[in-house]
Protein backbone atom coordinates (compact mmCIF):
# COMPACT_ATOMS: atom_id res chain seq x y z
CA UNK A 1 0.00 0.00 0.00
CA UNK A 2 0.98 3.73 -0.98
CA UNK A 3 1.64 5.88 1.69
CA UNK A 4 2.62 9.24 0.35
CA UNK A 5 2.01 10.55 -2.72
CA UNK A 6 4.54 10.26 -5.62
CA UNK A 7 4.59 14.41 -5.56
CA UNK A 8 5.65 14.76 -1.40
CA UNK A 9 8.11 11.42 -2.17
CA UNK A 10 9.68 14.06 -4.95
CA UNK A 11 9.51 10.82 -7.25
CA UNK A 12 10.48 11.70 -10.25
CA UNK A 13 7.55 9.90 -11.69
CA UNK A 14 5.71 12.92 -10.03
CA UNK A 15 6.84 15.01 -13.23
CA UNK A 16 4.11 14.46 -15.84
CA UNK A 17 7.15 15.21 -18.51
CA UNK A 18 8.63 12.02 -17.31
CA UNK A 19 5.75 9.93 -17.12
CA UNK A 20 5.50 10.75 -20.88
CA UNK A 21 8.74 10.42 -21.97
CA UNK A 22 8.10 6.46 -20.13
CA UNK A 23 4.99 5.91 -22.19
CA UNK A 24 6.09 6.83 -25.69
CA UNK A 25 9.87 5.40 -25.21
CA UNK A 26 10.80 1.92 -24.92
CA UNK A 27 8.79 -0.64 -26.57
CA UNK A 28 7.04 1.96 -28.63
CA UNK A 29 10.04 3.42 -29.57
CA UNK A 30 11.52 0.59 -30.29
CA UNK A 31 8.40 -0.44 -32.79
CA UNK A 32 7.65 -3.38 -30.54
CA UNK A 33 4.34 -2.04 -29.99
CA UNK A 34 2.41 0.14 -32.19
CA UNK A 35 1.61 3.76 -31.70
CA UNK A 36 -2.03 4.45 -30.72
CA UNK A 37 -1.88 7.17 -33.08
CA UNK A 38 -1.21 5.03 -35.62
CA UNK A 39 -3.83 2.17 -35.02
CA UNK A 40 -6.94 4.63 -35.01
CA UNK A 41 -4.99 6.12 -38.45
CA UNK A 42 -5.72 2.89 -39.42
CA UNK A 43 -9.37 3.31 -39.15
CA UNK A 44 -10.35 7.16 -40.03
CA UNK A 45 -9.98 8.39 -36.52
CA UNK A 46 -6.58 9.96 -36.13
CA UNK A 47 -6.78 13.35 -35.58
CA UNK A 48 -9.60 12.33 -32.87
CA UNK A 49 -12.44 14.86 -32.49
CA UNK A 50 -14.63 15.23 -30.61
CA UNK A 51 -18.58 15.11 -30.52
CA UNK A 52 -21.09 16.88 -28.81
CA UNK A 53 -20.51 18.04 -25.37
CA UNK A 54 -21.87 15.44 -22.85
CA UNK A 55 -20.47 15.89 -19.55
CA UNK A 56 -18.97 18.02 -17.91
CA UNK A 57 -16.02 16.62 -15.30
CA UNK A 58 -14.82 18.97 -12.80
CA UNK A 59 -12.01 17.87 -10.39
CA UNK A 60 -12.22 20.54 -7.08
CA UNK A 61 -8.88 19.02 -6.11
CA UNK A 62 -6.20 16.31 -5.38
CA UNK A 63 -6.53 16.28 -1.47
CA UNK A 64 -7.86 12.54 -0.51
CA UNK A 65 -8.11 10.76 3.44
CA UNK A 66 -6.86 7.87 0.61
CA UNK A 67 -3.32 6.99 -0.82
CA UNK A 68 -4.63 4.30 -2.84
CA UNK A 69 -1.91 2.52 -4.71
CA UNK A 70 -3.37 2.47 -8.45
CA UNK A 71 -4.26 6.30 -8.60
CA UNK A 72 -3.98 8.05 -11.38
CA UNK A 73 -4.84 11.16 -9.66
CA UNK A 74 -1.65 10.40 -7.24
CA UNK A 75 -4.11 11.88 -5.18
CA UNK A 76 -3.44 11.93 -0.73
CA UNK A 77 -3.78 13.90 2.38
CA UNK A 78 -0.74 15.54 1.76
CA UNK A 79 -1.83 17.03 -1.78
CA UNK A 80 -2.67 20.51 -1.16
CA UNK A 81 -3.88 21.28 -4.34
CA UNK A 82 -7.99 22.85 -3.84
CA UNK A 83 -10.50 24.40 -6.29
CA UNK A 84 -10.95 28.04 -5.16
CA UNK A 85 -14.00 29.51 -4.80
CA UNK A 86 -13.09 32.04 -7.62
CA UNK A 87 -13.16 28.78 -10.09
CA UNK A 88 -16.06 27.71 -8.73
CA UNK A 89 -17.91 30.51 -9.36
CA UNK A 90 -16.38 30.51 -13.15
CA UNK A 91 -17.53 26.64 -12.93
CA UNK A 92 -21.30 28.08 -12.58
CA UNK A 93 -21.45 30.43 -15.08
CA UNK A 94 -20.38 27.48 -17.33
CA UNK A 95 -22.30 24.89 -15.90
CA UNK A 96 -25.26 27.16 -16.47
CA UNK A 97 -24.70 27.95 -20.04
CA UNK A 98 -22.89 24.96 -20.92
CA UNK A 99 -25.54 22.09 -23.33
CA UNK A 100 -23.96 19.06 -21.33
CA UNK A 101 -26.67 17.13 -19.95
CA UNK A 102 -23.84 15.69 -17.12
CA UNK A 103 -21.74 17.28 -14.45
CA UNK A 104 -19.25 14.87 -12.71
CA UNK A 105 -17.54 15.90 -9.47
CA UNK A 106 -14.40 14.36 -8.80
CA UNK A 107 -11.10 14.57 -6.89
CA UNK A 108 -9.15 13.52 -4.77
CA UNK A 109 -12.22 12.94 -2.19
CA UNK A 110 -14.04 15.83 -3.93
CA UNK A 111 -15.85 16.05 -0.18
CA UNK A 112 -12.18 17.40 1.39
CA UNK A 113 -12.60 20.73 -0.59
CA UNK A 114 -14.20 23.07 2.11
CA UNK A 115 -15.99 24.83 -0.54
CA UNK A 116 -17.46 21.40 -1.67
CA UNK A 117 -21.09 21.62 -0.10
CA UNK A 118 -21.82 25.52 -1.03
CA UNK A 119 -20.35 24.60 -4.56
CA UNK A 120 -23.00 21.30 -4.94
CA UNK A 121 -25.53 23.45 -3.79
CA UNK A 122 -25.20 26.17 -6.08
CA UNK A 123 -24.07 23.47 -8.92
CA UNK A 124 -27.62 21.84 -8.03
CA UNK A 125 -29.30 24.99 -8.76
CA UNK A 126 -28.31 25.00 -12.10
CA UNK A 127 -30.98 21.94 -13.19
CA UNK A 128 -28.33 19.89 -14.69
CA UNK A 129 -30.02 16.29 -15.69
CA UNK A 130 -27.60 13.83 -14.03
CA UNK A 131 -25.20 15.05 -11.10
CA UNK A 132 -22.36 13.05 -10.18
CA UNK A 133 -20.16 13.03 -7.10
CA UNK A 134 -17.20 10.60 -7.29
CA UNK A 135 -17.06 9.36 -3.36
CA UNK A 136 -14.34 6.70 -2.36
CA UNK A 137 -16.98 5.68 0.51
CA UNK A 138 -15.05 6.02 3.18
CA UNK A 139 -14.98 10.24 3.71
CA UNK A 140 -18.22 9.19 4.77
CA UNK A 141 -16.72 7.67 7.67
CA UNK A 142 -13.61 9.66 8.34
CA UNK A 143 -14.80 12.47 10.75
CA UNK A 144 -17.87 13.49 12.44
CA UNK A 145 -18.42 16.16 10.05
CA UNK A 146 -18.98 14.11 7.33
CA UNK A 147 -21.58 11.72 8.66
CA UNK A 148 -24.47 13.38 7.29
CA UNK A 149 -23.16 13.48 3.78
CA UNK A 150 -25.70 10.81 2.86
CA UNK A 151 -28.54 13.21 3.77
CA UNK A 152 -26.89 15.89 2.21
CA UNK A 153 -26.66 14.29 -1.25
CA UNK A 154 -30.25 12.89 -0.88
CA UNK A 155 -31.37 16.36 -0.63
CA UNK A 156 -29.85 17.52 -3.59
CA UNK A 157 -30.29 14.80 -5.37
CA UNK A 158 -26.92 13.77 -6.02
CA UNK A 159 -25.84 10.70 -8.24
CA UNK A 160 -23.42 8.83 -6.10
CA UNK A 161 -20.97 6.79 -7.83
CA UNK A 162 -18.41 4.98 -5.17
CA UNK A 163 -15.33 2.81 -5.81
CA UNK A 164 -14.94 -0.41 -4.40
CA UNK A 165 -12.08 -2.90 -5.73
CA UNK A 166 -13.77 -6.02 -4.23
CA UNK A 167 -16.21 -7.66 -2.27
CA UNK A 168 -13.73 -9.48 0.18
CA UNK A 169 -11.96 -7.68 2.83
CA UNK A 170 -8.13 -8.60 1.56
CA UNK A 171 -8.49 -7.60 -1.89
CA UNK A 172 -9.91 -3.94 -1.13
CA UNK A 173 -7.35 -3.56 2.02
CA UNK A 174 -4.87 -4.27 -0.36
CA UNK A 175 -5.68 -1.33 -3.01
CA UNK A 176 -6.65 1.13 -0.52
CA UNK A 177 -4.87 0.83 2.95
CA UNK A 178 -6.43 -1.48 5.90
CA UNK A 179 -9.53 -1.16 7.13
CA UNK A 180 -11.11 0.95 4.11
CA UNK A 181 -13.27 -2.03 3.44
CA UNK A 182 -15.17 -2.00 6.75
CA UNK A 183 -15.69 1.73 6.88
CA UNK A 184 -16.79 1.45 2.62
CA UNK A 185 -19.40 -0.78 3.94
CA UNK A 186 -20.60 0.96 6.60
CA UNK A 187 -21.20 3.94 4.52
CA UNK A 188 -22.55 1.96 1.60
CA UNK A 189 -24.93 0.69 4.32
CA UNK A 190 -25.91 4.64 5.25
CA UNK A 191 -26.42 5.38 1.84
CA UNK A 192 -28.77 2.60 1.35
CA UNK A 193 -30.57 3.90 4.83
CA UNK A 194 -31.68 6.89 3.31
CA UNK A 195 -32.77 5.39 -0.04
CA UNK A 196 -29.59 4.97 -2.63
CA UNK A 197 -29.22 2.03 -4.40
CA UNK A 198 -32.56 0.53 -3.41
CA UNK A 199 -34.89 -0.33 -6.70
CA UNK A 200 -36.79 1.99 -8.43
CA UNK A 201 -35.18 4.57 -6.24
CA UNK A 202 -34.35 8.30 -8.00
CA UNK A 203 -31.25 7.88 -6.06
CA UNK A 204 -28.62 5.93 -8.04
CA UNK A 205 -25.90 4.55 -6.59
CA UNK A 206 -23.76 3.38 -8.56
CA UNK A 207 -20.09 1.18 -7.91
CA UNK A 208 -16.89 1.43 -9.64
CA UNK A 209 -14.64 -1.37 -10.11
CA UNK A 210 -10.92 -0.81 -11.39
CA UNK A 211 -8.67 -4.31 -11.18
CA UNK A 212 -6.34 -4.15 -7.53
CA UNK A 213 -3.26 -4.91 -9.99
CA UNK A 214 -2.01 -4.72 -13.29
CA UNK A 215 -4.30 -6.64 -15.40
CA UNK A 216 -6.93 -5.94 -17.18
CA UNK A 217 -11.04 -6.21 -15.67
CA UNK A 218 -12.98 -9.06 -16.64
CA UNK A 219 -16.57 -8.83 -17.77
CA UNK A 220 -18.68 -5.80 -16.36
CA UNK A 221 -22.04 -8.06 -16.52
CA UNK A 222 -20.18 -11.07 -14.92
CA UNK A 223 -18.78 -8.78 -11.88
CA UNK A 224 -21.98 -6.66 -11.66
CA UNK A 225 -23.55 -10.17 -10.80
CA UNK A 226 -21.03 -11.00 -8.81
CA UNK A 227 -20.80 -7.77 -6.52
CA UNK A 228 -24.58 -7.62 -5.98
CA UNK A 229 -24.59 -11.44 -5.29
CA UNK A 230 -21.62 -11.47 -2.33
CA UNK A 231 -22.88 -7.95 -1.08
CA UNK A 232 -26.63 -8.26 -0.43
CA UNK A 233 -25.68 -11.82 1.26
CA UNK A 234 -22.57 -10.36 3.37
CA UNK A 235 -24.14 -6.67 4.42
CA UNK A 236 -27.81 -6.82 2.74
CA UNK A 237 -25.70 -3.70 0.87
CA UNK A 238 -27.84 -3.07 -2.67
CA UNK A 239 -26.37 -0.66 -5.61
CA UNK A 240 -27.43 0.45 -9.42
CA UNK A 241 -24.98 -0.68 -11.35
CA UNK A 242 -21.20 -1.52 -11.45
CA UNK A 243 -18.30 0.11 -13.71
CA UNK A 244 -15.66 -1.71 -14.42
CA UNK A 245 -12.69 0.33 -15.12
CA UNK A 246 -9.22 -0.30 -16.40
CA UNK A 247 -6.39 1.13 -14.81
CA UNK A 248 -4.44 3.53 -17.26
CA UNK A 249 -0.57 3.26 -16.90
CA UNK A 250 -0.54 7.20 -15.23
CA UNK A 251 0.94 8.47 -11.68
CA UNK A 252 0.74 5.74 -9.13
CA UNK A 253 -0.38 2.72 -11.14
CA UNK A 254 2.16 3.56 -13.67
CA UNK A 255 4.90 3.64 -10.84
CA UNK A 256 3.56 0.32 -9.31
CA UNK A 257 3.68 -1.07 -12.91
CA UNK A 258 7.46 -0.43 -13.57
CA UNK A 259 8.38 -1.68 -9.60
CA UNK A 260 6.35 -4.66 -9.99
CA UNK A 261 8.36 -5.19 -13.33
CA UNK A 262 4.67 -5.83 -15.03
CA UNK A 263 4.77 -2.14 -17.32
CA UNK A 264 6.05 -3.88 -20.38
CA UNK A 265 3.53 -7.22 -20.21
CA UNK A 266 0.57 -4.42 -19.55
CA UNK A 267 1.55 -2.55 -22.11
CA UNK A 268 1.02 -5.74 -24.29
CA UNK A 269 -1.76 -6.89 -22.71
CA UNK A 270 -3.74 -3.23 -23.72
CA UNK A 271 -2.53 -3.33 -27.02
CA UNK A 272 -3.48 -7.09 -27.77
CA UNK A 273 -7.03 -6.27 -26.05
CA UNK A 274 -7.36 -2.93 -28.76
CA UNK A 275 -10.99 -3.05 -30.01
CA UNK A 276 -11.31 -0.56 -32.81
CA UNK A 277 -14.92 -0.18 -32.13
CA UNK A 278 -14.40 1.21 -28.82
CA UNK A 279 -12.95 3.86 -30.28
CA UNK A 280 -15.54 5.86 -31.34
CA UNK A 281 -16.75 6.04 -27.90
CA UNK A 282 -13.91 7.10 -25.71
CA UNK A 283 -14.50 9.30 -23.25
CA UNK A 284 -12.78 12.74 -24.49
CA UNK A 285 -15.27 12.87 -27.32
CA UNK A 286 -18.51 13.69 -25.38
CA UNK A 287 -16.27 15.21 -22.35
CA UNK A 288 -14.46 18.22 -20.77
CA UNK A 289 -12.43 18.07 -18.09
CA UNK A 290 -11.55 20.98 -15.59
CA UNK A 291 -8.85 20.98 -13.49
CA UNK A 292 -8.65 22.38 -9.75
CA UNK A 293 -6.88 25.85 -11.19
CA UNK A 294 -9.58 25.92 -14.17
CA UNK A 295 -7.49 24.46 -17.30
CA UNK A 296 -8.81 22.68 -18.97
CA UNK A 297 -8.40 19.38 -20.52
CA UNK A 298 -9.93 16.11 -22.54
CA UNK A 299 -10.46 13.95 -20.23
CA UNK A 300 -8.90 13.63 -16.39
CA UNK A 301 -6.10 11.46 -17.74
CA UNK A 302 -5.21 13.95 -19.87
CA UNK A 303 -5.32 16.61 -17.07
CA UNK A 304 -2.73 14.53 -14.74
CA UNK A 305 -0.26 14.24 -18.00
CA UNK A 306 -0.43 17.58 -17.82
CA UNK A 307 -2.03 17.56 -21.58
CA UNK A 308 -3.81 20.91 -21.57
CA UNK A 309 -6.82 21.06 -24.74
CA UNK A 310 -5.14 22.21 -28.22
CA UNK A 311 -7.78 24.90 -28.42
CA UNK A 312 -7.53 28.57 -28.19
CA UNK A 313 -9.67 28.33 -25.58
CA UNK A 314 -7.52 26.42 -22.83
CA UNK A 315 -9.04 28.15 -19.29
CA UNK A 316 -12.34 28.02 -17.90
CA UNK A 317 -12.23 32.02 -17.60
CA UNK A 318 -11.99 32.07 -21.55
CA UNK A 319 -14.67 29.22 -21.77
CA UNK A 320 -16.64 28.75 -24.87
CA UNK A 321 -18.41 25.68 -26.22
CA UNK A 322 -17.80 26.02 -29.65
CA UNK A 323 -14.37 26.89 -30.14
CA UNK A 324 -13.63 24.31 -27.73
CA UNK A 325 -15.26 21.55 -29.62
CA UNK A 326 -13.34 22.95 -33.12
CA UNK A 327 -10.21 21.28 -31.66
CA UNK A 328 -8.13 17.79 -32.10
CA UNK A 329 -8.11 15.63 -28.85
CA UNK A 330 -4.22 15.06 -27.63
CA UNK A 331 -3.75 11.34 -27.05
CA UNK A 332 -0.92 9.23 -26.37
CA UNK A 333 0.11 5.32 -25.33
CA UNK A 334 -2.00 5.73 -22.15
CA UNK A 335 -5.05 5.55 -24.42
CA UNK A 336 -4.98 2.17 -25.55
CA UNK A 337 -6.65 1.91 -21.76
CA UNK A 338 -9.68 3.53 -22.91
CA UNK A 339 -10.05 0.89 -26.04
CA UNK A 340 -8.82 -2.45 -24.71
CA UNK A 341 -11.14 -4.73 -24.47
CA UNK A 342 -15.20 -3.24 -23.84
CA UNK A 343 -13.29 0.12 -23.81
CA UNK A 344 -13.28 1.91 -20.18
CA UNK A 345 -14.90 5.19 -19.08
CA UNK A 346 -15.88 6.82 -16.09
CA UNK A 347 -19.17 4.94 -16.80
CA UNK A 348 -17.29 1.84 -17.16
CA UNK A 349 -17.58 0.07 -20.99
CA UNK A 350 -18.36 1.84 -23.88
CA UNK A 351 -18.05 -0.94 -26.75
CA UNK B 1 19.34 -14.69 -17.85
CA UNK B 2 20.01 -18.41 -18.45
CA UNK B 3 18.23 -19.65 -21.53
CA UNK B 4 14.98 -22.14 -20.30
CA UNK B 5 12.52 -24.04 -22.01
CA UNK B 6 10.00 -21.83 -20.98
CA UNK B 7 9.86 -18.58 -22.00
CA UNK B 8 6.84 -16.28 -20.54
CA UNK B 9 6.89 -14.04 -23.80
CA UNK B 10 6.43 -17.01 -25.45
CA UNK B 11 2.68 -16.99 -24.50
CA UNK B 12 2.19 -14.07 -25.99
CA UNK B 13 2.95 -15.53 -29.74
CA UNK B 14 0.71 -18.40 -28.67
CA UNK B 15 -1.78 -16.99 -31.70
CA UNK B 16 1.07 -17.66 -34.31
CA UNK B 17 0.51 -21.39 -33.97
CA UNK B 18 -2.09 -20.59 -36.65
CA UNK B 19 0.73 -19.58 -39.31
CA UNK B 20 2.34 -23.26 -39.85
CA UNK B 21 -1.13 -24.54 -40.12
CA UNK B 22 -3.85 -22.03 -40.66
CA UNK B 23 -7.19 -24.83 -40.87
CA UNK B 24 -5.48 -26.74 -37.88
CA UNK B 25 -5.02 -23.95 -36.08
CA UNK B 26 -8.20 -21.81 -36.77
CA UNK B 27 -10.37 -24.90 -35.85
CA UNK B 28 -8.68 -25.24 -32.59
CA UNK B 29 -8.76 -21.24 -31.64
CA UNK B 30 -12.64 -21.45 -32.59
CA UNK B 31 -12.84 -24.53 -30.60
CA UNK B 32 -11.18 -23.11 -27.37
CA UNK B 33 -13.53 -19.85 -27.64
CA UNK B 34 -16.40 -21.58 -27.74
CA UNK B 35 -15.29 -23.77 -24.99
CA UNK B 36 -14.72 -20.94 -22.71
CA UNK B 37 -18.30 -19.35 -23.50
CA UNK B 38 -20.84 -18.78 -20.60
CA UNK B 39 -22.60 -22.30 -21.07
CA UNK B 40 -24.38 -24.57 -18.84
CA UNK B 41 -21.29 -23.40 -16.51
CA UNK B 42 -20.15 -20.44 -16.40
CA UNK B 43 -17.32 -18.45 -17.08
CA UNK B 44 -15.60 -17.99 -13.69
CA UNK B 45 -16.38 -22.07 -13.19
CA UNK B 46 -14.85 -22.56 -16.38
CA UNK B 47 -11.79 -20.67 -15.66
CA UNK B 48 -11.10 -21.80 -12.00
CA UNK B 49 -11.22 -26.05 -13.76
CA UNK B 50 -8.96 -24.63 -16.48
CA UNK B 51 -6.61 -23.14 -14.14
CA UNK B 52 -6.81 -26.51 -11.92
CA UNK B 53 -5.98 -28.92 -14.89
CA UNK B 54 -3.06 -26.19 -15.80
CA UNK B 55 -1.68 -27.40 -12.64
CA UNK B 56 -2.60 -31.09 -13.75
CA UNK B 57 -0.86 -30.76 -16.98
CA UNK B 58 1.93 -28.71 -15.57
CA UNK B 59 2.26 -25.98 -18.32
CA UNK B 60 3.55 -22.59 -16.94
CA UNK B 61 1.90 -20.37 -19.99
CA UNK B 62 -1.09 -21.94 -18.84
CA UNK B 63 -0.72 -21.49 -15.21
CA UNK B 64 -0.06 -17.99 -15.79
CA UNK B 65 -3.10 -16.96 -18.18
CA UNK B 66 -5.80 -18.67 -15.41
CA UNK B 67 -3.90 -17.02 -13.19
CA UNK B 68 -4.47 -13.62 -14.86
CA UNK B 69 -8.27 -14.86 -15.96
CA UNK B 70 -9.15 -15.43 -12.51
CA UNK B 71 -8.72 -12.31 -11.36
CA UNK B 72 -9.80 -10.65 -13.96
CA UNK B 73 -12.83 -12.57 -13.27
CA UNK B 74 -12.68 -11.57 -9.56
CA UNK B 75 -12.06 -14.85 -8.11
CA UNK B 76 -10.03 -14.57 -4.74
CA UNK B 77 -6.45 -16.53 -4.12
CA UNK B 78 -8.16 -18.36 -1.66
CA UNK B 79 -11.12 -20.10 -4.28
CA UNK B 80 -7.71 -20.42 -6.52
CA UNK B 81 -6.14 -22.41 -4.65
CA UNK B 82 -8.58 -24.47 -3.27
CA UNK B 83 -9.23 -25.42 -7.34
CA UNK B 84 -5.59 -26.45 -7.09
CA UNK B 85 -6.36 -28.64 -4.30
CA UNK B 86 -9.21 -30.32 -6.40
CA UNK B 87 -6.44 -30.84 -9.22
CA UNK B 88 -4.02 -31.79 -6.80
CA UNK B 89 -6.47 -34.30 -5.09
CA UNK B 90 -7.80 -35.75 -8.45
CA UNK B 91 -3.89 -36.75 -9.83
CA UNK B 92 -3.10 -37.99 -6.29
CA UNK B 93 -6.26 -39.95 -6.38
CA UNK B 94 -6.00 -41.25 -10.17
CA UNK B 95 -1.65 -42.27 -8.98
CA UNK B 96 -2.99 -44.37 -5.67
CA UNK B 97 -5.69 -45.87 -7.57
CA UNK B 98 -3.82 -47.37 -9.85
CA UNK B 99 -2.36 -49.22 -6.91
CA UNK B 100 -5.22 -51.75 -7.34
CA UNK B 101 -4.21 -52.47 -10.78
CA UNK B 102 -0.49 -52.66 -8.87
CA UNK B 103 -2.26 -55.27 -6.22
CA UNK B 104 -4.32 -57.42 -8.89
CA UNK B 105 -1.10 -57.69 -10.87
CA UNK B 106 0.90 -58.80 -7.56
CA UNK B 107 -1.92 -61.15 -6.28
CA UNK B 108 -1.87 -62.70 -9.85
CA UNK B 109 1.79 -63.29 -10.06
CA UNK B 110 2.20 -64.52 -6.62
CA UNK B 111 1.69 -67.86 -5.37
S1 LIG C 1 -8.02 6.39 -6.11
FE1 LIG C 1 -9.56 7.81 -5.35
S2 LIG C 1 -9.71 7.34 -3.18
FE2 LIG C 1 -7.81 6.46 -3.88
S3 LIG C 1 -6.24 8.02 -3.50
FE3 LIG C 1 -6.96 8.30 -5.60
S4 LIG C 1 -8.57 9.81 -5.46
FE4 LIG C 1 -8.24 8.99 -3.39
S1 LIG D 1 -6.99 8.69 -22.21
FE1 LIG D 1 -8.26 10.49 -22.48
S2 LIG D 1 -7.63 11.28 -24.48
FE2 LIG D 1 -6.96 9.17 -24.39
S3 LIG D 1 -8.64 8.00 -25.30
FE3 LIG D 1 -8.93 8.01 -23.08
S4 LIG D 1 -10.32 9.68 -22.74
FE4 LIG D 1 -9.43 9.99 -24.77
Amino acid sequence: MATKSLKAKGDELAVSNKQLEILNGGIFAEGELPYFKDKINEIGHFPLRPAKLEILQINVGYMCNQVCEHCHVDAGPDRKEIMTRETMYQCLDVIRNTGAHTLDLTGGAPEMNPDFRWFVEEAAKAGIKDFIVRSNLTIIRANKKYYDLPEFFKKHNVHVISSMPHYTRGKTDKQRGDGVFDKSIKALQELNAVGYGLPGSGLRLDLVYNPSGAYLPGDQMALEADFKKALKEDFDIVFHNLFAITNLPIARFLDYLIASENYEDYMYALVEAYNPAAVENVMCTNTISISWDGWLYDCDFNQMLDLKVASKVKHIKDYNEDILNDRNIIISQHCYGCTAGAGSSCQGTVA
Amino acid sequence: MADTYYDPKDLRKFGKITEWSEELGTKFFDYYGSVFEEGALSAREKSLIALAVSHVVKCPYCIDAYTKDGLQKGITKEEMMEAVHVGAAIESGATLVHGVQMMNKYNKLSM
